[in-house]
């Protein structure tokens, strides 16, 4: 399989103090790690893709270590997290599909014993397309005040042979979160569920 | 802090390639980016001191963010820039009063120099509007390396009362920067300029 060619990293990190209601007094962090890598498919169809995924752990693992930075440093302060990716004009939703085990299991990795699945979204787009990336519990995907998303995107990428990769992780819930549901307090841990 | 920050966030690009070429070392871009409420929003004020003394509080502190989002020592820093976005009830002179009486004083004691005039630039606009934040170098502004621009985007700012300020800052000029003019060796560094 070839190698990744990286072009570009981009991090954001927000920090929401508040959203009109009360100021939390912790506020919620939200962070993104993107890369933006050459797409070997682009142009053509190969039927024989998968052995890709392999190839991008080690840049899934890069990321979610950077994400974690970004954060604090300190894995047991993530609470969310999602993952997406965006790929160029010249490639079809399938390459982006290749970005779930190794997205996904980096960041399982990262954090630990994380038992819920990863949420996820894709689209083929050109360079400025936005994605929403949504976020739930890394523990129980069912903890209602934990239901969030960040939105990514990169002026410049991606170019028509390119994926745009993303991995996202939250240090708490929405800022005023208040519309009931399974809290964090309450999950079970067994399933990735609840 | 008289700024009712309501959050921050921080945006950190790293380049490797450009057109199929390395680019080493990476170029690396920060920009930090506060949305705060607009206290003169929904009317007309005539004495804006208010607004920049919040200039003056988030020359420092975002440009404290984007130093330390990039990673490196403050007198690495080569060159900057800053913007700032009005939600539709402010008037675009809150950009102006927060950007150019005050903000610069607390960028240049952080960086420890910058002889130059700080690029800038300014609009009104509803949430996500894009702003193009100019690059110049921080000690003289004709070195034409390092002519740039960064773009960032906040998806849910400015609401209608509030504004966006950035403070953009680089530890290099373009990736491939090939178009002659002064070069950051040739700088005198006495006029700002040259």
């Amino acid at each position: 399989m070839p190698e990744v060619q990286l072009r570009k990293k981009f991090t954001a990190v927000e920090e929401i103090f508040h959203e009109g209601g009360p100021v939390s007094s912790v506020p919620l962090r939200r962070a993104a790690s993107l890369a933006v890598i050459h797409n070997p498919f682009a142009g053509k169809y190969v039927e024989d893709i998968a052995g890709f995924m392999d190839d991008l752990k080690p840049l899934g693992l890069e990321m979610a270590r950077a994400l974690v930075a970004a954060l604090g440093g300190d894995g047991k302060t993530v609470e969310g997290y999602g993952k997406g990716a965006i790929v160029g004009a010249a490639g079809e939703l399938e390459h982006g599909a290749l970005w779930h085990v190794p997205g996904g299991y980096a960041m399982r990795e990262v954090l630990g014993d994380a038992k819920a699945i990863v949420a996820s979204t894709k689209k083929v787009g050109g360079p400025g397309t936005r994605l929403d990336v949504p976020i739930t519990h890394i523990n129980a995907s069912y903890v209602r005040s934990h239901f969030d998303s960040m939105e990514i995107g990169l002026a410049d990428a991606p170019r028509a042979d390119e994926i745009l990769l993303a991995l996202v992780m939250t240090t708490g819930p929405r800022v005023h979160a208040r519309v009931g549901g399974l809290r964090a307090s309450e999950i079970k841990g067994e399933d990735g569920l609840r | 802090m008289k700024a009712r920050i309501r959050k921050l966030v921080t945006f950190v690009e790293e380049t490797r390639t450009e057109m199929g070429r390395t680019v080493d070392p990476p170029t690396l871009r920060a920009a930090a980016v506060a949305v705060i409420e607009n206290p003169c929003a929904g009317k007309y004020v005539e004495d804006l001191a208010a607004l920049m003394t919040i200039g003056e509080e988030l020359g420092e502190l975002l440009t404290r963010r984007a130093v330390a989002a990039l990673g490196m020592p403050a007198t690495s820093v080569e060159s900057y820039g800053k913007a700032a976005a009005v939600g539709e009830n402010g008037e675009i002179e809150h950009a102006a009063a927060i950007l150019h009486p005050k903000l610069g004083a607390p960028v240049r004691r952080v960086l420890g120099k910058g002889a130059a005039l700080i690029p800038s630039s300014k609009k009104r606009g509803g949430m996500g509007v894009v702003l193009d934040i100019p690059l110049g170098h921080k000690d003289a502004a004709f070195v034409r390396s390092h002519f740039d621009g960064m773009e960032v985007r906040v998806n849910d700012a400015p609401r209608a009362n509030e504004i966006v300020v950035a403070v953009a800052v680089t530890d290099s000029g373009r990736p491939l920067a090939r178009v002659g003019g002064l070069t950051k060796d040739q700088i005198k560094g006495e006029d700002g300029l040259r």
